[in-house]
């Protein structure tokens, strides 16, 4: 993309930005919103659909009570009042993809609204206002042939309804200021802490890449000190967290660049390209008109105090407290929290230690090596590919001193090539340290030999100098030695 | 022309029940009737004769075999074409859905087999039920069997034509603003819309959702209640279907009892506007009631005068959002795709070459009243007037038993006449409109024909949500004294008149008699 | 309020229907009749008179989360003007919407 772009953090200097997120989650649910057809993902194409979901003439809608338990209870943990009536709405828009051409949505009746999520970013805490939660229902996906698999260009496009009509919760935030820099981290966590909730409530598994979690991320800039929001675009197909804090951090710099040259940023939506940036999307400068209206072939939702109260009663622990909980549990500083939550590591950690290993173990695979990974691979963590229980597997090889950090690493190499549990991998590749001392005696006494002025040293009592030892022992070994061993045999030959 | 068709719809399920004549007899002869007067009539989009014949096979098979089948087992039926059933096409009477077969059944169908009724065929409707006279259908003009050069009514006119002209013992239409209940008058038939919710709207292709619902039509009260008892009742798949029990509206058919009736006449649904001949004949007919045992009193609901109007912005708004998803996507026709339009250019053709006038002014309009800035002038103002409608029903049904008017200002009207002056047309709904608005029932009841055109005239019937049996049982004690007043039920002054040599070749007054007997069994 | 024939066009391009000039003109002055008509209802829509959008009042109808049997692909596309390895096949679509 051939765009100028201001740098970040002169930006920054000049404008303040303001966000606004759209989440749309889909639930996990058996059967659709208004049918009978399931949900689950991969059948051949169509074969779940039913006259309902296909909008077939005289196909009426009837309401999933799961799907409007879990939009209360999600309503619930955002803290929202839940509306002791509402109607759900027709959306009016012609589009393939949509079998009746309306979307049955909600409109100025959401079924929660006016609640909030706190989130933490660097140990800053920012509460994030939302404005509403609501129901709504799934479109059909659309297959582009010809011009490059792309909708522009493309000779065609083919139809596939098994996903129209899944139930999804679109939880809207109110405008978010005074996050200054941090506003793509802010973004990020705040998906993050949503995607938790809703993965605690059981409502959905909140997967950003198999689009079972969306994010529809809003950006205005305006000068500092200003109370006016700017032009705001919307930046569609945000399929990771990653790619939430990257297109924000676009957007500032491609917004600032524009507002520099005193220009006007178009109002838009955007198409962020894992290549980096954001690309034109279709302009909104003309709102569209969807002549929303109740929904007549569907009765009101009356949410009784005694029912609201009923599922307030099966709320999970939050994540946040949760969070704050175990971090007590496992005795964490501040800064190993903090590397934690930006490693997005919280859950690993604890089914890994779930798993068997030891907190600080968990911590140091999943916050180093393997986020290390998962950067190179620009992959989020829990796409890695090594599980909490391979972990805590290695881990526990580690404890029994059969390997050490360096043979663990090559484990990982070969549990993400697929090769077995880590047990299995370092018998076929015969990854453990040698403990037999007698091997390990031949060993050092061949590096004494070989090395006359070392073992002088120690004997003169300079006993650091055993790690020019130590070194050639373990290079014999191939690194398959226990250093601290080692060290010990050394120390007793010569004393 | 065999007799059995002149028989009443309980009457042949007699015949057919005591062994007096076969399922496959009282079919064939109904076919042998259509093939006589079909080409005059036109009242019907599908036939399905043999799956018509297989079906009454099975009941005389059945009855055979000693079972004990329901009250209209055998009888043949006339389908509208807004209900979906598997084997014939579904085209609502529109070009956008020709050649459609749909692949699921309608409630309302599913439970027409279940009671052994015989689905003769789908018969003419005006297009997407919008209409009241049945000529917007997309596919042909049905003609009024009392005058073949005028309109059947609308929008279930092939309904009531069909059952008028003896091709079927009994009929199935749809009311969203009077389609049951302005063509049963015209035709000189019993037709009922009952209580809003009561009858199953799945498979119903959706006009306006808040307003559609499935009715019957019967040449008798007792038909109409029989067939009321056998498509009624909740439904699960339809979320504004009531879980109620169905009000006893056979026994209230076979009472008729009224003594200390008392019945309303509503104020503003009379006078100007409406044709002496109706009037005079709904004037007999209050006092026929009356020498019955009814107490008559004048009841005013003031806010009736706005029902047209906000029927007039409810209605098509809906009917706009209801009527998108024939984008030439997913099934029925598809115009200019030459694999360089785009969709969106595809959708429009199509939709202007499928959707005739009268439902592209009724999407424009649905379209207008919807739209940004207008909604709350138009479309929430109606919803308002709505709640008025409801109010002035709720005080009325608080004084009275049941609400009174003449089914329509007029009686039918010449083919043509009203085509483009769609205002004129939307009048002829101007009585039965309120009870769609309120949700609740209503029935026209045949109650002579005008002096001044010979032409049928229909007595209104309406009352509370739920209560769908005092309509008929008014109804049945209408028939009576009409029947009495007149020496036979009124269709018997078709039978035998020049209309009725003009509908068919030969002269029946020979079969006369029996449908005398049909009311004789319900007087008793 | 008089709805001219762009008006009309205007309309006719949001609810997806392709009509000819003479359409045009031809429905202006109908649909304009039956709005001044229809419009009287505004006089008595009060503020305090609550809307009603569904006839009967009921509430909370609601189905259990339960699987029932889909259509076969074949059945599904039964209808299909035109069909393509088990899909519906549409004209390219112009612009990305919602």
């Amino acid at each position: 993309m051939t765009i100028a772009l201001v740098d970040y953090d002169q930006a920054l200097a000049t404008y303040e930005p303001v966000l606004g997120l759209e989440v749309h989650v889909e639930l996990n649910t058996k059967s659709k919103m208004f049918c009978g057809c399931s949900t689950d993902f991969g059948a051949e194409p169509n074969t779940h659909t039913c006259p309902v979901c296909l909008g077939l003439p005289g196909s009426l809608p009837v309401i999933n009570r799961r799907a409007v338990e879990a939009a209360i209870r999600i309503g619930l943990a955002l803290n929202c009042s839940i509306a002791p009536w509402c109607r759900m709405a027709r959306k009016n828009y012609f589009y393939p993809d949509m079998t009746k051409d309306y979307q049955i949505s909600q409109y100025d009746e959401p079924i929660a609204f006016d609640g909030y999520l706190d989130v933490e970013v660097d140990g800053e805490a920012f509460r994030i206002e939302i404005e509403r939660a609501h129901m709504e229902e799934d479109a059909g996906k659309l297959m582009h042939m010809g011009g490059a698999g792309r909708i522009q260009g493309a000779d065609y496009s083919l139809l596939d309804y098994n996903r129209a009509g899944t139930p999804l919760i679109e939880i809207v935030t109110k405008v978010v200021p005074g996050t200054g820099a941090k506003a793509p981290q802010v973004a990020k966590a705040y998906v993050a802490a949503l995607r938790d909730i809703v993965r605690a409530l059981g409502v959905s598994d909140g997967r950003m890449e198999q689009g079972s979690l969306r994010c529809d991320a809003n950006i205005s800039l305006r000068p500092i000190g200003s109370q006016v929001l700017g032009i705001r675009s919307e930046t569609k197909n945000i399929n990771s967290l990653r790619s939430i804090e990257g297109a924000l951090h676009y957007e500032i710099r491609r917004q600032a660049a524009i507002l520099d040259d005193g220009g006007r940023v178009k109002q838009e939506t955007r198409h962020w390209n894992e290549a980096g940036y954001t690309s034109d999307g279709r302009s909104k400068e003309t709102a569209e008109d969807y002549r929303y209206f109740p929904e007549p072939d569907l009765a009101p939702i009356a949410a009784s105090p005694m029912w609201v109260e009923e599922l307030r009663a099966t709320l999970p622990e939050m994540p946040a407290a949760r969070r704050k909980r175990l971090v007590a549990q496992w005795g964490f500083t501040e800064l190993e929290l903090r590397d934690v939550l930006g490693a997005d590591a919280l859950d690993l950690i604890d089914e890994t230690v779930a798993a068997g290993a030891s907190p600080q173990s968990a911590r140091k695979w999943w916050v180093g090596e393997l986020s290390r990974r998962a950067k190179e691979a620009n992959v989020d963590l829990d796409r890695v590919g090594v599980t909490p229980q391979q972990v805590a597997q290695v881990q526990a090889l580690v404890d029994a001193g059969t390997v050490n950090d360096k043979l663990a690493r090559q484990i990982f190499d070969f549990v993400i090539a697929g090769e077995g549990t880590p047990a299995q991998i370092a018998q076929k590749h015969g990854l453990a340290v040698v403990s037999d001392d007698g091997a390990l005696s031949a060993a050092i006494d061949r590096a004494m030999a070989a090395n006359p002025d070392v073992v002088e040293k120690i004997r003169d009592g300079k006993l650091q100098a055993a790690g020019a030892l130590i070194g050639a022992v373990m290079r014999e070994m191939r690194g398959q030695a226990d250093a601290a061993r080692v060290r010990e045999l050394i120390l007793e030959k010569l004393s | 022309m065999s007799g059995l068709v002149l028989q009443t719809a309980a009457d042949l399920a007699g015949l057919i029940a005591a062994g007096e004549v076969s399922a496959h007899e009282v079919v064939a002869a109904h076919f042998e009737r259509i093939a006589q007067v079909e080409p005059q009539v036109q009242a019907f989009l599908a036939l399905d004769e043999e799956r018509a014949l297989a079906a009454a096979d099975r009941v005389d098979a059945k009855l055979a075999a000693g079972e004990k089948l329901g009250p209209l087992a055998g009888v043949p039926l006339g389908l509208k074409d807004i209900f979906t059933y598997q084997g014939l096409p579904c085209t609502v009477g529109s070009r956008i859905l020709e050649g459609w077969h749909p692949p699921y059944d309608a409630t309302v169908v599913k439970r027409l087999l279940d009671a052994d009724l015989i689905i003769v065929g789908k018969v003419n409707m005006d297009e997407f039920a919008m209409g009241s006279s049945t000529e917007s259908s997309a596919y042909k003009v049905t003609h009024n069997p009392w005058n073949l050069d005028y309109i059947p009514g609308g929008s279930s006119g092939g309904s009531a034509a069909a059952l008028a002209a003896f091709e079927v013992a009994l009929s199935v239409g749809t009311d969203t603003g009077g389609s049951i209940r302005q063509p049963a008058a015209v035709n000189s038939l019993v037709g009922v819309k009952p209580t809003y919710g009561s009858n199953s709207r799945f498979g119903v292709v959706a006009m306006a959702s808040s307003l559609d619902v499935p009715g019957p039509f019967g040449r008798t009260v007792l038909d109409a209640a029989l067939l009321h008892e056998a498509i009624s009742g909740y439904d699960p798949m339809d979320s504004t279907s009531l879980n109620l029990p169905i009000p006893p509206v056979a026994q209230a058919a076979r009472s008729g009892e009224i003594k200390g009736y008392r019945i309303g006449v509503v104020k503003e649904l009379g006078g100007e506007g409406y044709a002496p001949g109706v009037l005079q004949r709904f004037n007999e007919s209050l006092a026929l009631l009356e020498s019955a045992g009814a107490e008559i009193a004048e009841i005013s609901c003031p806010h009736f005068t706005y029902a047209l109007g906000a029927y007039y912005l409810i209605m098509p708004s809906e009917v706009s959002s209801n009527l998108a998803r024939f984008d030439a996507m997913r099934y029925g026709i598809r115009v200019g795709d030459d694999g360089k339009r785009s969709a969106e250019e595809v959708m429009n053709l199509t939709r202007g070459a499928g959707f005739g006038a009268e439902v592209k002014r009724r999407v424009i309009i649905g379209t207008y009243a919807l739209s940004a800035g207008y909604y709350d002038a138009y479309y929430g103002s109606a919803l308002k007037v709505r709640t008025l409608i409801q109010q002035d029903f709720d005080a009325a049904f608080a004084k009275v038993d049941v609400l009174v008017s003449p089914t329509s200002p007029t009686t039918a009207w010449k083919i043509g006449e009203r085509l483009d002056d769609p205002l004129a047309m939307y009048k002829a709904d101007l009585c039965t409109i309120p009870a769609n608005l309120a949700g609740i029932c209503a029935a026209s009841i045949p109650v002579g024909l005008s002096s001044e055109n010979g032409l049928p005239v229909g007595f209104q019937i309406m009352a509370p949500a739920m209560a769908d049996d005092r309509l008929y049982r008014v109804g049945a004690a209408l028939e009576r004294g009409v029947a009495d007043a007149f020496g036979g039920p009124v269709l018997n002054q078709l039978i035998g008149s020049p209309a009725w040599d003009a509908l068919s070749a030969q002269a029946v007054a020979a079969r006369f008699p029996n449908i005398i007997l049909g009311l004789a069994e319900n007087l008793s | 309020m008089a709805l001219s024939p762009d008006d009309v066009a205007r309309l006719a391009r949001l609810a997806r229907i392709d009509l000819s000039q003479a359409e045009l003109e031809h429905l202006a002055p109908q649909l304009d009749v039956i709005l001044e008509s229809v419009a009287e209802v505004s006089k008595v829509a009060a503020d305090d008179v609550k809307p009603t959008s569904h006839a009967i009042e009921i509430a909370n109808v609601f189905r259990e989360d339960e699987v029932r049997p889909s259509f076969t692909a074949q059945q599904a596309l039964s209808g299909a003007p035109v069909k393509e390895s088990g899909r519906f096949r549409v004209p390219q679509i112009l612009q990305e919407d919602e």
